[in-house]
């Protein structure tokens, strides 16, 4: 690496190792002092016009890198991405063989970054790329513009397969002197759904609830999922205005629970794709990309959740109806 | 700013011409450009074309051929979308700048000419308003004794796509637009790329075959940028001998095997299985719209898909684009798309014949 680091940009699912590979780079570059991070609240006055805005930010941050997650600021976060580079830019690092050095800024979840803020990085990361790098790391590169991406090195991390994950597994198991039962471990893989970092949860979880492990132990899923199966078996026991407002009541558990919308609908979705025919299976994955996508541009969430149970339920019963009469 | 360590530079800059004349494959505005640095009358002027196509780098170039080292930075103020750009700059900064008088004394073998030259670089990110406050730099100024011709702009737009009549009536507004000479820069064609590539690999003492020269071509679409980019990036990852496999695997394009095997889980007519391909592509982490892009071409070469087909499917892909524009969930999407693609493929109803 020594001294020709490119811009990155790391993208892929979550519990895939973007993180892990990003502390994992920056510690082998810069030895071992890039592990004493400290956490600050950076707090900017960005002089805009007529007024000054105050932007409180967490930061993470070491002698030689910078890691913050702009999506915090909001509709600001463009000034927040101008400040710190230049700020980074004006008080370069001089590393022990007297050359000038570049400091690191990472930044996370750039795909949440508004439209500004990314146009604003494309010239200020290729004029200040003397002193400082980034490493972008996001879930999609598709929402990160084209100008930003062909800037950086990208780097895909796709997601461990179940192998993998039961590799990691065992080694973990033999690292806690743990006996692990045939096939338990890859039943945890298989309900993991690649995510590496669930996958660990889930058999810490195991651990806890029952040692010694037995072969069929049950891998209990996560609680929200298993409220979600049952709003699905509920939804298909009966179609009825009644029985979507008490739906509707489940659904606002789950929202308060702070269970992000878009992975509700998901769900739900999934287990409603379980026990459907395969034509009405086309239809309601269409419903469900046509809602999940008016509930990005919309507010509140709970209306489109609903409308999803209520067109599904009317597709339902009429399908019923057509087949059994 | 500090002299910079040859070496950490990244060859985008390190490559960057230095003169207008060395500006690749812009023969019309290069003659133009020469013919103005001749007589050192300048217009305003609008460059507009897509991405790593050397609007910038003609920009600074021709500010630099003015005006020279010494002047240059009394007489050229630079601003980008990462400078704050809204109305109160253009009223402040700008017309600050722009309405102190110069002489024009010639210095170290530079024409200098009697005006500055401000280079707004991505202009079509600057606030509607803010242009419109630009207008009066432009001709009004012109004529007022005090501050007769003080400045000229360049405006370099990057990012639209698009030919000159939805540029002029998109991002930059009709008005400032239309008080600009106007400047079309092309994509560059897979000669001239290459042989800036194979110049680039010649002077960084890389072995690159030809195979891998068109696959570079093709995958970076005319972008130069780009290209030096990823030839950078497989460089440093692959050493100096480089081959078409390590260009895709730097580049981001998804392999073909992956894009072929989601369409023939969708030829095949069996949801679930279109479904678990679905979710290999997310888990693998191919970015969705790529996904789209190279499915789209795999859908048009087909041959035994009949046009109405392929016209329903298209419509699909359409959508899914907006969507995933706005922020939509990558897995829903696709999912749709291979759905839509299967009822097309197997000539389903579209619409569903229950419910309302």
């Amino acid at each position: 690496m020594e001294q020709d680091c490119p811009h990155l940009l790391f993208y892929g699912p979550s519990g895939s190792g973007k993180k892990t590979l990003i502390m994992a780079l920056l510690r082998q570059m810069f030895g071992a002092s890039a592990d004493k991070v400290k956490v600050e609240n950076k707090n900017w006055k960005v002089d805009a016009g007529t007024r000054t805005i105050d932007i409180e930010l967490t930061t993470l941050s070491s002698t030689h890198h910078v890691e913050l997650n702009p999506s915090d600021a909001g509709f600001q976060d463009r000034y927040v991405v101008q400040e710190i580079i230049k700020e980074m830019a004006k008080n370069r690092p001089i590393d022990t063989k007297g050359k000038k050095g570049f400091k690191v800024l990472v930044l996370n979840e750039v795909d949440k970054l508004s439209r500004e803020a990314q146009h604003s990085l494309r010239r200020t990361m290729e004029k200040y790329s003397a002193s400082c790098r980034l490493i972008l790391c996001c879930n999609s590169s598709s929402k990160v513009t084209e100008a930003v991406r062909s800037r950086c090195l990208n780097m895909r991390i796709n997601a461990p397969t179940e192998g993998e994950i039961v590799n990691v597994l065992e080694f973990i198991g033999k690292k806690e002197g743990l006996q692990l039962p045939s096939g338990f471990s890859g039943r945890i893989a298989q309900q993991s759904n690649r995510s590496l970092r669930r996958a660990i949860l889930s058999f810490e979880t195991c651990r806890v609830q029952q040692y010694p492990f037995t072969s069929n132990q049950a891998i209990s899923p996560m609680d929200w999922e298993e409220y979600v199966s049952e709003i699905a078996s509920s939804i298909f026991k009966e179609q009825s205005p009644k029985r979507l407002f008490e739906v509707r009541g489940k659904l606002y558990e789950l929202l308060i629970n702070c269970i992000p919308p878009e992975i509700i609908l998901k769900r739900l979705l999934y287990e409603l794709l379980k026990k459907l025919d395969s034509e009405l299976k086309h239809e309601i994955s269409h419903w469900a990309a046509y809602y999940e996508h008016r509930l990005r541009l919309g507010q509140k969430a709970i209306f489109h959740l609903e409308a999803f149970v209520a067109k599904f339920m009317s597709i339902y019963k009429g399908f019923l109806i057509e087949t059994f009469g | 700013m500090a002299p910079v360590l040859q070496s950490s530079q990244p060859w985008v800059e390190k490559y960057r011409p230095r003169q207008v004349k060395d500006v690749a494959h812009q023969d019309e505005v290069v003659r133009v450009l020469t013919n103005t640095l001749e007589t050192t009358n300048c217009p305003h002027m609008l460059f507009y074309g897509p991405p790593g196509t050397g609007k910038t780098t003609t920009a600074l170039a021709i500010a630099h051929q003015l005006f020279g080292p010494e002047l240059y930075k009394s007489r050229v103020l630079e601003l980008n979308a990462s400078d704050d750009r809204g109305i109160n700059v253009v009223r402040t900064k700008i017309k600050n700048f722009a309405a102190v008088a110069v002489g024009s004394a010639r210095h170290g073998g530079y024409p200098c000419p009697p005006y500055k030259i401000i280079i707004l670089d991505e202009a079509d990110s600057m606030t509607e308003d803010a242009q419109a406050c630009l207008m009066p730099c432009g001709a009004p100024w012109r004529h007022t004794q005090k501050l007769q011709d003080s400045s000229s702009f360049v405006i370099t737009s990057a990012g639209i796509i698009g030919m000159g009549m939805s540029l002029i009536t998109g991002p930059i507004i009709e008005p400032l637009a239309s008080r600009c000479a106007k400047f079309r820069f092309k994509p560059l064609t897979e000669e001239i790329m290459s042989s800036r590539i194979l110049y680039i690999s010649k002077e960084e003492g890389l072995n690159l075959d030809s195979e891998a020269l068109s696959t570079l071509s093709a995958i970076s679409q005319g972008d130069l940028r780009r290209a030096i980019t990823y030839l950078q990036s497989a460089a440093r990852l692959f050493g100096s001998s480089i081959s078409s496999k390590d260009l895709i695997s730097v580049s981001g394009v998804i392999p073909g095997d992956v894009v072929q095997a989601l369409f023939s889980a969708c030829r095949n007519g069996n949801f679930d299985m279109a479904d678990k391909e679905v979710k290999n592509v997310i888990a693998e982490g191919y970015p969705v719209s790529q996904m789209l892009s190279q499915l789209y071409d795999v859908i048009v070469e087909s041959d035994d898909i009949s046009d109405e087909q392929k016209a329903r499917i298209c419509k699909k892909f359409a959508e899914a684009d907006k969507c995933l524009v706005d922020g939509a969930d990558e897995y829903l999407q696709l999912l749709d798309v291979a759905s839509n693609i299967m009822r097309a493929i197997s000539n389903m109803p579209q619409e569903c014949s229950f419910g309302s």
